[in-house]
């Protein structure tokens, strides 16, 4: 099972009038790995991720889920297999926490997915907010549930169909540093079950202790793939982020980053957007 | 932040907001409501027909010999008052579930249909088809002729509603601002296309069209009745495959999507929805506004805002409030008749402020 590519990108492009916003992205991505796609603001890690939802068409390339081609599949169908979390979601209705939770059942009845809802908004920690409306809650718990909404359409997905895929698009940007922890904890949980994870994210501290592997991107391209100890190197951060930094080690060999430890460039004007 | 706004996300924090009685006492209540009501305006009325009168009236028991009323009594209850009863229900029930649609699809609730010209739209496409089969034209439609002016409202309708979809939305989001600033010009175009029908029309159509302006129930008959019927019909057919689609896209487009909505379909469903049922509505008793924005938004402090017990309720709550306040229409000024329109803006527009309040520091209006 560990082996299985779920989702296979190969020379994606997206070009969009005169912008190209992704050009020539090769992507596979195994059941139970772990991947974080990290970069720049402006170098393409939304748009690869909404590529991979289906949720745009690449200009060029194709892309590949289960062995079957990405756009092939039918709204529904691509539900039960793939599970996106996105950036920001706005209600303008008083939903309460448990039935937006509720809305990742999909058209399974109530009734049989009502103790994955309520797993899940515990998982998240959320359980004496479920009667809460949403638009009360703040950004991070907001957050939270949409996140559990989330893994309740994975695991409806995943009990007909097997281990899919999990895609999540800076899932800790309004997270506190305990939840942020939890999140990733939780991510990993599914991955050992076989489920695939892709997260774009702009701690690169977190990014290693999220991913078994980390791509990083420049400029709408991969600069750097590899594991986490190859691709969090002064060389590559130097050369994407365009600033100077020291990369210390942890007993155990992985890599993290202290603020302190980064100056931009001398000489760079260039303040990569 | 002021310390009072402070204050108040403070209390809204820690108490939520209280939904009110289960669900299942407000359907109850709703559907209580509606015989009350009906109850009532099949009694009052210029020429009344007391509640001791009204079985025999019905033929459901025998008229008492003494009564002298009998004879007249049945032949208003059959002939005037219970199709325009009828009619006053089905148009409010179809009233509030286009203006529940119509929320869920653009993710508004000040969304409704008289308010931002889909109405209008239907209502000038109406007057157009009074005019024209009146005209030297008359002889290419009259084939059309029993169905012109509900099909009329109803293409009026359709395309008011994807015109301003076209218009609201971009990249799968709708700017709520840009939805009622469109909705306000589109609904000028459709009244000066309306006053320009005024304008070259005869006595006789001038009449006509005047009626859509006013919005009155007094041209019920059981035939519209049936017209309208339908309608209803596909309506309510039509809510069992959109109310969970309608849920998930109160999160946006993509996240509908995601969840596994296919949203296109979905609102090409929903624009059919509400342009059918608002075009009914137009085509029988003219531009009746505000029940579309009253009747959900006070649903949703009720029973809150998923979409499958929100538009059956909307339907039912509608009909209770367009037959009370069609009665109240036909009463308050005995024997004349108040334009209906008057009296649901009259209670609407209040209403609709206090939601544009409430929304004013969510939506950055």
């Amino acid at each position: 099972m560990a082996d299985t590519p779920v989702l296979t990108a190969s020379g994606i492009s997206l070009t969009i009038g005169q912008a190209t916003l992704l050009n020539h992205v090769d992507l596979t991505v195994t059941s139970g790995e772990m991947v974080a796609i990290v970069g720049p603001n402006g170098a393409g890690k939304s748009t690869l991720l909404r590529l991979l939802s289906a949720d745009l068409r690449a200009s060029r390339g194709a892309i590949t889920l289960k062995g079957r081609d990405l756009h092939a599949w039918s709204p529904a169908e691509l539900a039960m297999r793939r599970a996106m979390l996105s950036q920001h979601v706005s209600v303008s209705f008083p939903f309460t926490v448990e039935e937006v939770v509720q809305m990742g059942r999909g058209n399974l009845p109530l009734a049989s997915a009502q103790s994955l809802v309520n797993a899940a908004i515990d998982e998240v920690g959320l359980g004496d907010f479920r009667h809460r409306e949403l638009p009360t809650l703040s950004g991070g718990e907001q957050q939270r549930a949409h996140f559990a909404r989330i893994l309740v359409q994975l695991a409806c997905g995943e009990a007909v169909h097997g281990p899919g895929i999990l895609l999540l698009d800076e899932p800790t940007s309004s997270l506190d540093l305990r939840h942020q922890i939890e999140l990733v904890e939780i991510s990993r949980q599914r991955a050992r079950n076989g489920t695939a994870v892709i997260a774009v994210l702009h701690d690169l501290n977190l990014a290693v202790r999220f991913a078994d592997r980390i791509i990083v991107m420049r400029n709408g391209a991969v600069a750097a793939e590899g594991t986490p100890a190859e691709t969090i190197t002064s060389d590559v951060i130097r050369r994407v982020f365009d600033i100077d930094v020291v990369v210390a080690r942890t007993d155990d060999g992985a890599p993290y980053l202290l603020p302190q430890m980064m100056q931009q460039i001398a000489n760079s004007t260039s303040i990569t957007g | 932040m002021t310390a009072a706004d402070a204050k108040l996300t403070a209390f809204v924090r820690t108490k939520g907001r209280v939904r009110g009685p289960a669900t299942i006492v407000v359907l109850c209540g709703l559907f209580a409501a509606l015989l009350l009501t009906v109850l009532l305006a099949a009694t009052v009325g210029a020429a009344g027909i007391p509640l001791s009168r009204l079985p025999a009236a019905l033929g459901l028991a025998a008229a008492d010999p003494g009564n002298l009323f009998a004879a007249r009594d049945q032949l208003i209850l059959w002939s005037i008052r219970i199709p325009r009863i009828a009619i006053a229900a089905m148009i409010g029930g179809m009233l509030g579930a286009a203006g529940a649609i119509m929320q869920g699809l653009f993710r508004n609730p000040l969304a409704d249909p008289a308010l931002v010209g889909v109405s209008s739209g239907g209502a000038f496409a109406a007057a157009g088809a009074i005019v024209i089969s009146d005209s030297r034209f008359a002889h290419y439609v009259s084939f059309l002729q029993p169905f012109l002016l509900p099909l009329a409202a109803f293409v009026g309708s359709l395309l008011t509603t994807i015109i301003l979809y076209r218009i609201s939305s971009r990249s799968g989001r709708t700017s709520i601002a840009l939805f009622l600033l469109a909705g306000i010009a589109i609904a000028a175009i459709a009244n000066a296309g309306i006053g320009l029908l005024v304008f070259i029309a005869d006595d006789r159509q001038l009449r006509d069209i005047t009626f859509w302006l006013l919005g009155s129930l007094s041209g019920a008959t059981w035939s519209k009745a049936a017209t309208i019927a339908p309608m209803l019909a596909l309506g309510l057919v039509g809510m069992l495959f959109t109310s969970r689609g309608l849920d998930v896209l109160i999160l946006g487009e993509s996240e509908a999507f995601h969840s596994g909505v296919d949203v296109e379909r979905l609102k090409r469903i929903c624009i059919v929805l509400v342009s059918v049922m608002t075009g009914a509505a137009v085509s029988v008793c003219g531009v009746i506004g505000f029940i579309g924005i009253v009747v959900p938004h006070l649903l949703r402090l009720m029973i809150g805002p998923g979409h499958r017990l929100l538009l059956p309720a909307s339907v039912g709550l509608g009909a209770s409030l367009l037959v009370g306040a069609d009665t109240l229409a036909r009463t308050i000024v005995a024997p004349a008749e108040m334009p209906i329109g008057i009296l649901t803006a009259a209670v609407g527009a209040p209403i609709f402020l206090l939601i544009l309040l409430r929304q004013r520091g969510l939506v950055g209006l």
